[in-house]
């Protein structure tokens, strides 16, 4: 557990080092910001709720999480410091973690400077905040799920570009999963049964319930087992590299 | 303290090293040397567990890297090739990050750093990204990292690599000054290195070991070993040229410059004393006289051809 905290520690560091974190979080808040009160008409539905700025997030995410996660492992390849983070005395899966966890909390702290929204919708009205709490707590899992596909993607290539782009695509199709574009794809390949199971894995069915307020624990199971399994897949990623 | 037991990696159907085995002990200095893309960055690799052996594997103060990789990390101090670092993190905070890995404690780290930081002569710089510095600190840095745990197995990839005259005696220096109780292996293509900090001389290619020794074992295989060195009156270099060619216990005679002479020797056996008297039979007189211990450039060269295997095999297909 120290080993985790510890190469959490100097991650979280790294951020805050370079002009990276920063950038990060006003894009982030930008726009966030402009797809709430422009796409989403925040104002105009009159409702006291933030449904206009949550229903965004999954597309925020697919474009800015892999920014974050791209550099994960691709920069170590790149600087040389994989081969002295991997001859330190820790274990892979306690780096892999470690890196993780960091930049998880990270998009956290991006999350948590929203708050001017909740104060917004606060001071207009009367919203339900644990509805409200809900949804920043389903958006931070979400960012978690985007964040580990990321991860693995970034330990599979020393080049940053590519770690993106592979990065966002697979974070579209996670997303997408359970809509008519990929399904009819699809459809007359596989099964019903593996349609059904397909639509199932989309971010935006489970998140939609989180958004709603309702705290469903077959979602919070859902992305949590699916950081797991990729940050194993991360990990399995970072031993291949060593030849193993 | 090193052991070594008949390690082996492959790259695809490449074998980059074949069947290692070797130990070092404590207080030994094994110099590794090899053209590049012998092997020598990647045995270290799997010795350190950053690779995986294909086969075979490495044994630290008895651990084996294989099965207890965590212990072998533990014990040994390593500087990878090109002595990488976070670029963002300064060394300060760099040391301290490696001391909480490696589980120092809070009172010993200050200590512990205090101590690398002066061996390596980082105070001027310890506040500064790591981005920022020259490659001779950041050399430095990554050195204090290997040291900062005070291993008993020393592993550096070229540690003095790229650095200026006055740095790379420091460094060895400093590897001198910690090699009585560690065992260190070093590896460099500086041939004058390995006679300076070297106990022990270890020669790979394609791989395999082609020789190992100490260092004066292996001048020995030089053909210059014991070649005899002259220097003479200009218009008498032709003349003892050809006095020293008629001598049974020389093998070939070189002219250097106008006055010098390099008589080889048959066997390479002490022949000063016949050379001496050869050219005193015929009054002729020298000027300078020096016995040639060898040189490890000429063993080096010998043993290790595989850069022009491999360029003949371009050629022929």
């Amino acid at each position: 557990m120290s080993a985790i905290l510890t190469v959490f520690r100097r991650e979280m560091g790294a951020y805050f080092a370079t002009p990276l974190a920063y950038i990060f979080i006003i894009v982030f808040l930008v726009l966030a910001g402009v797809l709430t009160f422009f796409m989403g008409a925040f104002l105009e539905r009159d409702q006291a709720d933030l449904i206009a700025f949550f229903q965004f997030h999954p597309w925020l995410y697919v474009v800015l999480i892999p920014a974050i996660a791209m550099r994960l492992w691709a920069e170590e390849v790149q600087n040389g410091t994989m081969e002295l983070l991997l001859t330190l005395p820790i274990t892979p899966f306690q780096a892999v973690f470690g890196k993780f966890l960091a930049a998880w909390v990270f998009t956290g702290i991006a999350l948590t400077l929203t708050f001017p929204i909740w104060l917004t919708v606060n001071y207009l009205g009367d919203p339900d905040n644990g509805t409200i709490l809900a949804g920043y707590i389903g958006s931070w899992f979400m960012a978690g799920g985007y964040l580990a596909i990321g991860s693995f993607v970034s330990a599979l290539t020393r080049n940053q570009v590519i770690a993106f782009v592979l990065g966002v695509a697979f974070c579209f199709i996670v997303t997408m999963a359970g809509s008519p574009v990929i399904l009819g794809l699809l459809t007359g390949w596989v099964g019903d049964n593996a349609i059904s199971f397909i639509a199932s894995l989309s971010f935006i069915t489970h998140f939609n319930d989180l958004m709603k307020g309702v705290i469903d624990l077959r979602d919070v199971i859902y992305f949590t087992s699916l950081i797991i399994a990729f940050l194993f897949a991360n990990t399995v990623a970072v031993e291949r590299a060593r030849g193993a | 303290m090193i052991e070594i037991d008949h390690l082996t990696k492959d790259f695809g159907t490449f074998r980059a090293v074949d069947s290692l085995s070797f130990s070092v002990e404590k207080g030994e200095v094994l110099g590794f040397l090899g053209p590049n893309g012998a092997g020598k960055s990647t045995s270290m690799k799997m010795i350190t567990g950053y690779l995986s052996p294909t086969s075979g594997t490495a044994r630290i103060l008895g651990c084996d890297v294989r099965k207890d990789p965590i212990s072998v990390k533990n014990a040994i101090g390593y500087l990878p090739e090109g002595a990488p670092a976070w670029p963002d993190m300064t060394p300060v905070s760099f040391l301290k990050f490696i001391a909480q890995i490696r589980k120092i404690s809070g009172v010993e780290t200050d200590k512990a750093i205090a101590e690398v930081v002066d061996k390596t002569n980082l105070g001027n710089v310890l506040h500064q990204p790591i981005q920022t510095l020259s490659k001779g600190f950041k050399r430095r840095v990554g050195l204090a990292q290997a040291l900062l745990h005070d291993p008993e197995v020393l592993i550096m990839d070229e540690p003095t690599d790229g650095l200026d005259p006055n740095q790379k005696k420091d460094v060895r220096d400093l590897i001198q000054s910690m090699s009585a109780d560690k065992a260190i292996i070093v590896s460099t293509h500086i041939l004058e290195e390995v006679e300076v900090i070297c106990s022990r001389a270890m020669i790979i290619d394609t791989g395999r070991i082609v020789a190992d020794g100490r260092p004066e074992e292996l001048e020995a295989q030089s053909e210059r070993h014991n070649a005899v060195r002259l220097t003479v009156a200009p218009e008498q270099q032709e003349n003892a040229q050809k006095l020293l060619e008629g001598s049974e216990v020389v093998q070939s005679v070189e002219l250097i410059g106008e006055t010098g002479l390099r008589a080889l020797s048959v066997d390479r056996k002490p022949i000063l004393d016949p050379v001496l008297a050869c050219l005193g039979k015929a009054n002729l007189k020298t000027l300078e006289v020096q016995v040639e211990r060898g040189r490890l450039d000429d063993v080096f060269r010998n043993l290790t051809k595989s850069d022009i295997h491999h360029f003949d095999n371009r050629e022929a297909q």
